[in-house]
């Protein structure tokens, strides 16, 4: 216990949250690499993802690559990549790294939300005269957004807590605190910045939690739900009494 | 006028789904493709809006041949209804109703306007426009769909069995409303039902359908009822049995009608209708 009251006295040390390499500044770097990381792995993986769903073509494919990529061990694929390429280029190696990671729950969670749409659904905006470009953006994307909002929040859960290997190859972020809490023994240090790390995660998974909610459209979600506001104006649905026809 | 020349669909797995096809759809008429299950009757009817291309023959819509037709202009000048509606769940009905205007470039305002009047034709309450597709029920949904397929004003309305999935007595409502609907609006109606008494109630023309789509019997539900084509129209019809083999028995000096399974089917009058 007294080493959570140290780890929470670090915390509260006005000293550690000002100047280079303190608090705030190591939050920062974690974010950057986080979100560099997350926007290049959306690039990539959610539009391969709703081509996938779209198309029905390449699932297994999908399958294949995510369940092998989730298998690769993002420690070693660092140190990989930083003697590889060199470690003037540790940097963009480490974003790579973390894009590998977060690719997996991304594809899965574009090309699942547009697979569960009923088929009914999208024979009918064919039939309609949608163009194939129409049913993805009107139907399939609003429809599969709930699930890619999964994706994306288990990737950026993965992957702010993964960013903290960054400060293996000396690029600092929360880690850099917590690998030199354990050289120097600063057991304080290293568990204030582990907090911290976790407070991240559960901040960002709070906030994916509640865009997901919203996500659903509420078409769908007035299916779920047994009372319902059907209208601007808060009028309580009636679909009991007028549901006769 | 839609005409279906020796048209034939083999799918990808090999199946030949019609064989051989030709029929002349009149406009301003409902013909309805009845058959059971295998008959290639969906199949028919999506190759009308360009869903399925044939693999061989010729389909023209008043002698333009529809493969010459871009298949995404031609299903918007064409209303179709599906049979589990096919509404868009995170649309509301109004925007349901006004899919096909709003993708044509119609505006918002314009497309709403003429979709509230919709309601009203298909006989649904216009309080219903804000609610979304899981609110209603099965029927509320189908009016929805009818409407749906109506917006664009188009002279050829398909439907693939757009009744088969409510209850029989909102199925007898939707009916009559769609009887309606048509003297009102004199479409070309495509309908397709496996039900025969939905295609007699319905149809100006009939066409009975056996497997791989060859045409058994066509003609007007009279006709075929006078005459059955072959032993298999005969018992699809049930000609010969339940309620459509009604025999004269005399009962106390008054000839009442019973129908094949021994239920009394009513009485016989001297005028009935023409």
């Amino acid at each position: 216990m007294n080493l959570f009251v140290d780890a929470w006295l670090w915390l509260v040390d006005p000293v550690n949250w000002q100047g280079s390499g303190s608090i705030p500044v190591r939050i920062g770097e974690h974010l950057f690499y986080t979100a560099l990381a997350m926007l290049a792995a959306a690039l990539i993986a959610i539009p391969l993802g709703w081509l996938i769903g779209h198309t029905g073509r390449g699932r297994e494919l999908a399958v294949a690559i995510s369940g092998a990529a989730r298998a690769l061990p993002t420690f070693g694929l660092l140190f990989l990549f930083v003697m590889l390429v060199g470690v003037t280029l540790r940097g963009p190696s480490t974003v790579f790294v973390l894009v590998l990671l977060a690719i997996p729950p991304i594809l899965a969670g574009a090309y699942a939300g547009l697979e569960v749409i009923d088929r009914r659904t999208i024979d009918a905006a064919r039939g309609l005269g949608m163009t194939e470009w129409q049913i993805l953006w009107k139907v399939e994307v609003p429809l599969g957004l709930p699930l890619l909002l999964g994706g994306l929040r288990s990737a950026t859960l993965q992957v702010v807590a993964t960013a903290t290997l960054a400060a293996y190859v000396n690029l600092g972020g929360l880690g850099y605190d917590i690998v030199q809490g354990i050289a120097l023994r600063k057991y304080d240090q290293m568990l204030g910045a582990a907090i911290l790390v976790i407070l991240l995660a559960l901040l960002f998974d709070a906030l994916f939690a509640v865009l997901e909610r919203y996500a659903v459209p509420r078409g769908v979600r007035a299916g779920r739900d047994t009372d319902v506001r059907t209208t601007p104006t808060g009028r309580r649905a009636t679909a009991d009494a007028s549901a006769t026809t | 006028m839609i005409e279906f020349r020796s048209i034939s669909k083999r799918f990808d797995n090999g199946t030949l789904a019609v064989d051989d096809f030709s029929v002349i759809i009149p406009s301003r008429q409902t013909t309805v493709l009845v058959g059971s299950s295998g008959s290639g009757k969906t199949t028919l009817l999506r190759m009308i809006n360009r869903m399925v291309d044939a693999t061989s023959g010729e389909l023209e819509i008043d002698g333009e041949n529809v493969s010459t037709i871009e298949s995404v202009q031609l299903r918007r000048r064409i209303g179709y209804v599906m049979q589990n509606s096919g509404l868009l769940p995170h649309r509301r009905v109004i925007d349901n109703i006004a899919t096909v205007p709003r993708l044509n470039g119609v505006p918002k305002k314009q497309a709403h306007a003429r979709a509230l009047e919709l309601m009203d034709t298909v006989g649904l309450d216009r309080d219903m426009a804000e609610r979304y597709p899981a609110q209603l029920s099965g029927g509320q949904q189908q009016r929805v769909g009818v409407a749906r397929g109506l917006a664009v004003d188009p002279n050829i309305l398909l439907m693939d069995e757009p009744f088969g999935a409510v209850d029989p007595i909102v199925r007898a409502d939707l009916q009559q409303e769609l009887l309606r609907l048509q003297r009102e609006l004199g479409k070309t109606v495509v309908f397709v039902t496996h039900d025969i008494d939905e295609a007699f109630l319905l149809g100006d023309q009939v066409v009975i359908l056996e497997k791989g789509g060859r045409i058994a019997q066509l003609g007007s539900p009279a006709e075929i009822l006078a005459n059955p084509a072959s032993e298999f129209v005969a018992s699809f019809i049930g000609a010969d049995r339940g309620k459509r083999a009604l025999s004269i028995q005399t009962i106390n000096g008054a000839q009442v009608l019973v129908d094949g399974d021994g239920n009394l089917a009513g009485r016989l009058v001297e005028n009935g209708p023409a």
